[in-house]
């Protein structure tokens, strides 16, 4: 049936700009990227440093962990993909590179998340081309 | 150039329906657009500015189409729910430049009948930024959400104070014949409602309801032959606020930005608004903008809003009208600040009138907290 072949979650367009960060992934891999001329570490990945349009940025692979800097336990998504998926936890977290990005809090139960917890990167396949990083509790 | 006191409010109009399937957007519009103008004691063949967004397929051209308008100035700044504040800080910015003589705000929607799931419907697009969001299940609601828990993470702002809001707005509603939810509710039942993302109940959320507005702008000097009182726009600002490549503080939203700078076109402080229309998508938006806007000091606003401030009789009393939590919300409810203000400013609102009502301020917020957003403030006095 159509719905058992749709990806289980939404599959981000790649682009340009972001293909090495989804190849990276795709690979289990967690990487930023940080500008050569002024040092700015961002995240979410662009070809010019939003400080100064510098092209010149170099990608830093992430240590994959961090801490959660807040979260929301979401019980109603409507959206195809997450309708059966509630409760889940959506998240920031704050990378040891600096950055917060966007995630999925899993491995653990959704009562269990607080901000300050510490995490470490992991990754769902999705499609054979796309994995997506989450982040679960360190030591799960 | 400053704008403070070359433009005026001259004519409003909140269209009365809160369902209505049987009508189109354009008619919300054109009903609208037909009680402002009335209410401004202009016609439709004076207007030469138009100002509105989230319409036609060819936006606002379709809209002038459908008026049968060839303005000399249009303006679709598309904000989301702020965008009509940021419409009337520009129309004064037009006319105090020449640019046309009377502007016609308008907006309409039937986001409720279309049962389009603004709040849960999740956010899609695989572009960026989306593109790094809506694979995780992003949601509006979401994202209210993680600025929430945030905030009471550092703050140790609660549900009860967040409740609190909602309590409110529901009193104000009690005495708009025109709101949707007219009930009275307590915090108790804020907190017993169900939780749609944390730490957000169901009350802590705007409705969802069809509606529609119209606001008319003109010069100072034609207001002064007009019909009513006219409300003068003092000052105006705007901003956006992102996840800043990786940084966002979520606990500030734009309003930090456009707070300042509307206060000090307009040569007001604080202390000087009778009353303050803050778009209230969620209780934590009017939480975090009373801080970001300066009415409190930050992880104050839990505080601010407790013990009737910010009710009828109280310090600040604000949206009198209900709300978007009470009152209507067809999704960009930027248009119902400037209505209200007005009202409260001429002295029109019956039961739920501010007492000797000379200073507002409005202020809205478009998109969502936890990911972008807009801020528009604009200050309105008589």
């Amino acid at each position: 049936m159509a719905e058992d072949k749709k990806p289980k979650r939404p599959v981000p367009r790649i682009d340009e700009e972001s293909r090495p960060f989804w190849e990276a992934c795709a690979r289990h891999e967690l990487y930023v990227q940080k500008c050569r001329s002024c040092g700015k570490v961002l995240y979410y990945p662009r070809s010019f440093c939003p400080e100064d349009l510098s092209p010149d940025l170099e990608w830093v692979r992430c240590s994959g962990k961090g801490s959660v800097y807040t979260f929301t336990v979401t019980y109603q998504n409507q959206s195809s993909g997450f309708r059966d998926k509630v409760p889940y936890v959506m998240a920031y977290v704050e990378l040891e590179e600096g950055v917060r990005m966007l995630t999925d809090i899993v491995g653990c139960k959704p009562e269990e998340v607080k901000i300050g917890m510490p995490v470490e990167v992991t990754f769902e396949d999705v499609t054979p081309e796309v994995s997506i990083p989450l982040f679960k509790p360190i030591g799960r | 150039m400053s704008i403070k006191g070359k433009a005026a409010v001259v004519g409003v109009y909140e269209h009365p329906l809160r369902w209505a399937p049987h009508k189109t957007q354009y008619q919300l519009m054109a009903e609208s657009a037909r009680g402002a103008l009335e209410d401004a004691g202009l016609t439709i063949k004076d207007v030469d500015g138009l100002f509105t967004t989230n319409v036609g397929g060819m936006g606002i051209i379709s809209l002038a189409e459908h008026l049968n308008l060839n303005p000399d100035y249009l303006d679709s700044n598309s904000l989301g729910g702020s965008s009509f504040v940021s419409h009337t800080g520009h129309a004064a910015a037009a006319i105090a430049a020449g640019y046309c003589n009377v502007a016609l705000i308008l907006y309409g929607s039937m986001w409720s009948s279309d049962r389009f799931a603004v709040g849960t419907g999740g956010l899609g697009s695989s572009d960026p930024p989306e593109q790094f969001e809506s694979p995780f299940g992003s949601t509006l609601i979401g994202s209210y959400g993680l600025a929430a828990q945030r905030h009471m993470h550092e703050f140790g702002t609660t549900s009860e104070q967040l409740a609190e809001i909602a309590v409110t707005m529901r009193r104000h509603a009690t005495l708009n014949p025109l709101a949707k939810f007219r009930d009275p509710i307590t915090v108790e039942d804020v907190l017993a409602s169900r939780i749609i993302s944390s730490p957000l109940h169901l009350l802590d959320c705007c409705m969802l309801s069809d509606g529609g507005g119209a606001v008319v702008v003109t010069s100072a000097e034609r207001a002064r032959d007009l019909k009513k009182k006219p409300v003068s726009i003092l000052g105006a600002a705007e901003a956006c606020y992102h996840t800043s490549a990786g940084l966002r503080d979520l606990t500030d939203a734009a309003a930090k930005q456009t707070g300042p700078k509307a206060l000090a076109r307009a040569g007001v402080t604080h202390k000087d608004f009778d009353m303050a229309m803050i778009y209230d998508s969620f209780t934590i938006t009017v939480c975090v903008t009373l801080e970001s806007l300066g009415f409190c000091r930050k992880g104050e606003g839990g505080a601010f809003v407790q013990n009737g401030r910010i009710g009828l009789g109280g310090e600040l009393p604000i949206n009198t009208d209900g709300g978007g939590l009470s009152s209507n919300h067809p999704g960009m409810r930027g248009i119902f600040l400037i209505i209200e203000a007005t009202k409260q400013l001429r002295g029109e609102c019956g039961a739920r009138q501010v007492k000797d009502c000379e200073l507002a301020l409005c202020h809205g917020t478009g998109g969502n907290l936890g990911f972008r957003h807009s801020g528009a403030t604009l200050v309105l006095g008589v």
